[in-house]
């Protein structure tokens, strides 16, 4: 297979774009798109300081990689979470992050979830007794409270993470089994600031496949943590993005399309009828500040305080 | 001599001559879901393996 713009031996076959690339134009194209998604959906500007969320994981170092590329302020934000496991998994993915920010000499932000709360994640799912016997749900409120209280203190204006177009249609697809309409409505490439105090977050490689994103790494040559969070074996957007897979294979394009549509059918008003979020009487925290919608301190607040009064 | 592709740590062996589409799907692997390199290339799932041919196979599923 010859690639499309030079003749030479192609290096990747997008199929759902009938495209083949050789690594040199592959690597050109990835920031072109970037930049195009960018501007399409009004994410930021080259004015802006945008704070991108590193795991240490092949999204969001080619996330942070690609802005640097297109000329972006982009800083990063390693949140450390205490997930060992035997594979000394945040130990490893905070090396990881740490010589990508190094060797490019770019402002890594490292903040430790158990510095600065006196407990790591899993020990925080464990004895806050959410998540079903899981720290994922405690996971991904504590990394939404965090990057949004630092995007905040630090003045960033906007927020980027390295979500790609299979963890959206993951999502997608497990909203849309449940008719999670409230969550159906909230999803897209770009979530708006609150007055509140909610930073803006965007999600510059969201029309990107996660195949895609993996070959950019790896023609870049970006050394990222290969192995799967723990906690993640058998989690249930793992097995929807492996059933979308399958019918990706058989049906190109399936994966894009479904999310796509689902832009469009959101934006055309067509799906839901769209209820303005700053209706939802947010008032902020009276511990830290950012807005909620719950009475009194935040899911998050109330999470450490009762993790706390369980420990004393 | 065979080809071994290698996806973590397990081994599959497909007979030379195969497109690599096709030794996939006959191992149950879903395309999709991986990048195929050979000596440090990616290569397409058109690529036709070669007796001797070690194919190292990148899963590209995250998240949890």
């Amino acid at each position: 297979m010859k690639c499309r713009k030079c003749e030479n031996k192609a290096s990747i076959h997008m199929r759902q774009h009938k495209l083949a690339l050789c690594k040199e134009h592959y690597l050109e194209w990835i920031p072109e798109q970037t930049e195009r998604f960018i501007k399409k959906y009004q994410m930021f500007t080259h004015e802006e300081k945008i704070l991108v969320a590193i795991s240490g994981g092949k999204d969001s170092l080619s996330l942070w990689d690609i802005l640097v590329k297109l000329g972006y302020q982009a800083d990063g934000l390693y949140l450390g979470l205490g997930i060992d496991s035997g594979i000394n998994y945040s130990h490893e993915s905070q090396r990881l992050a740490e010589k990508y920010a190094n060797e490019n000499n770019l402002k890594l932000h490292v903040v430790d979830i158990e510095k600065e709360y006196g407990q790591s994640i899993p020990v925080l799912a464990e004895i806050s007794h959410r998540g079903y016997g899981r720290p994922c749900a405690v996971c991904g409120l504590a990394k939404r409270h965090e990057m949004n209280r630092i995007a905040r203190d630090l003045g960033y204006d906007v927020l980027a993470t390295g979500h790609n177009l299979d963890d959206e249609a993951a999502v997608l697809f497990g909203n849309t089994l449940n008719w999670s309409s409230g969550f159906l409505l909230r999803q897209g490439p770009v979530l708006p600031a609150s007055s509140g105090g909610l930073a803006r977050k965007v999600k510059p490689l969201c029309r990107f496949y996660e195949r895609e994103m993996t070959a950019y790494a790896i023609m870049r040559g970006i050394e990222y943590i290969y192995e799967e969070c723990p906690f993640a074996d058998g989690s249930q957007s793992i097995f929807y993005k492996e059933m979308l897979n399958q019918l990706e294979t058989v049906r190109p394009g399936a994966k894009l399309i479904f999310y796509l549509n689902f832009l469009e059918a959101k934006k055309s008003g067509n799906l839901f009828v769209e209820k303005n979020v700053e209706q939802q009487n947010l008032h902020p925290c009276p511990k830290c500040g950012q807005p909620t919608s719950t009475p009194d301190l935040c899911s998050f607040c109330r999470m450490i305080e009762k993790a706390r009064a369980e420990i004393a | 001599m065979t080809v071994k592709l290698i996806l973590r740590d397990k081994e599959y062996e497909v007979r030379p001559g195969m497109a690599l589409l096709d030794a996939l799907k006959k191992n149950s692997i879903v395309p999709e879901s991986v990048i195929a390199t050979r000596d440090g290339e990616m290569i397409t799932d058109d690529e036709v393996l070669r007796s001797g041919d070690v194919v190292k196979l990148i899963a590209v599923i995250s998240g949890g």
